[in-house]
């Protein structure tokens, strides 16, 4: 199973524009300024290639830090 | 687990149908909407998505009936051999009485055919053509039309850029020996409401309501357009899409990747990209139209069919997968191999050229 550190990296790099140092376990996700649906729908990507998880719109929606996010997937797991 | 199997059946034929005007997406116009958060340029980039074809005057009726029209010519096929039409659609002519119905009239068959209508959307070639297979295995119904298609909305509302008109025939025929169709099919309505129309159905009649705008995502929409949940549909899309060609494959033990094409219902350019890495498909077996005609519904597959491999598949044995997913949620995937088959030229067509017989 993954760690939440590497969940960090592997969302970190759904980005272009971000600075990878700016995006860590609490970062409030939906408040970058490249936040937008379709890095959500790159993230909806990574987690089924990593982690096998189908998740939802309302679990992206819901979650506020990247913390949050990586609990919902393992949850799913 | 839906899997199915019909022999000594064949297709001999595609065509499709696409309204003459097309719409550009990196020049929208008001009857457009692209969420405030693209540029007309990001939308192309995003979706894949640079024009497609649009008509306030045509409906799925009339693009499918100009391509049946013609695949008949083209075919050399008598009229009256044609015993079976299935038209699939989420917008039929009226609400009753059933397209398929009317079609038997405006083509000239003969009294002596089946005919119905299937209201599904993205998976419905792939379903309307376990329908047909279904319908001539037997032998006793030798030739039948399926025509698939979505167009012209119920009622005049903004125009998702997404999303373009087009209308397509598959004609089938009984023959012995034939190798057939194998199919996998599935179906999840728990998420009915991915993809919905809320209002105008029975459940939810028209009102005055039914006009008043309100916030979506993101998106102003009434409840007479598509309210469309973006990140399920993708996450179903990548999730379901691959799953069922594997299932299909190690149902029927054959290798997905020794298949000469890959068609997939043209959803968007990012969801389509997701599965053919997830099922690392060479792409140059996986064509696409979706850059010149968009998403186009039950259209798609025999739509990528006509725009991608006429000139290439007719005079030699062929193996195809082809795989639908979307509103439903359905989905389906099919397995089949064509040689000798007719594949018309694409027809384009006029608004003048709308049914003026079956209006009341």
């Amino acid at each position: 199973m993954k760690t939440l550190d590497e969940f960090v990296v592997l969302f970190a790099e759904q980005f272009d524009d971000t600075d990878k140092s700016e995006i860590n376990a609490s970062t409030v996700f939906h408040k970058l300024d490249e936040w937008s649906s379709l890095i959500g729908l790159s993230v909806i990507a990574m987690v089924d290639e990593e982690f096998d998880v189908a998740l939802k719109g309302d679990d992206v929606k819901n979650a506020v830090t990247v913390e949050d996010l990586y609990k919902n997937v393992i949850a799913k797991l | 687990m839906a899997f199915l199997e019909f022999k000594n059946v064949r297709i001999a034929g595609i065509a499709a149908g696409v309204p003459r005007n097309i719409a550009s997406n990196l020049h929208p116009t008001k009857e457009d909407y692209i969420s405030s958060d693209y540029t007309p340029e990001a939308f192309v980039e995003a979706t894949g998505v640079k024009e497609r074809r649009i008509s306030s005057t045509l409906t799925s009726s009339d693009l499918c009936y100009a391509a049946a029209e013609r695949l008949i010519t083209d075919l050399n096929w008598d009229k009256n051999e044609i015993e079976a039409i299935v038209f699939v659609s989420q917008h039929a002519d009226y609400v009753l009485p059933a397209t398929a119905c009317i079609l038997q009239d405006r083509l000239g068959l003969s009294r002596e055919c089946y005919a119905e209508d299937i209201a599904l959307g993205c998976s419905g070639w792939v379903y309307g053509l376990s329908n047909v297979a279904g319908l001539l295995s037997s032998g006793n119904i030798k030739k039948a039309l399926l025509l698939c298609g979505d167009a012209k909305r119920r009622s005049k509302v903004p125009l998702d850029p997404l999303f373009g008109h087009a209308g397509t025939v598959t004609a089938l025929e009984y023959k012995e020996n034939e190798s057939g169709f194998k199919f996998h099919l599935g179906t999840d309505g728990s998420g009915f409401d991915a993809i919905i129309i809320p209002d105008g159905g029975s459940r939810n009649q028209i009102s005055s309501h039914s006009f008043e705008m309100e916030n979506v995502e993101g998106k102003q929409l009434s409840r007479l357009q598509p309210h469309m949940k973006g990140m399920d549909v993708f996450s179903f899309g990548i999730t379901t899409a691959p799953k069922s060609v594997k299932m299909l494959a190690e149902r029927y033990s054959f290798n997905y990747l020794d298949v000469d094409y890959v068609i997939f219902h043209q959803a968007n350019m990012k969801m389509n990209k997701q599965i053919v890495k997830k099922l690392k498909l060479d792409p140059d077996k996986v064509p696409s139209c979706m850059f010149n005609f968009g998403n186009t519904s039950s259209a798609s597959i025999p739509l990528t069919i006509v725009i991608s491999l006429k000139g290439k598949v007719e005079q030699r044995l062929t193996k195809f997968i082809c795989c639908g997913f979307g509103v439903g949620l359905s989905w389906g995937t099919v397995e089949f191999e064509t040689n000798n088959i007719v594949i018309s030229d694409l027809v384009e067509v006029n608004d003048i050229e709308a049914d003026n017989k079956y209006v009341i």
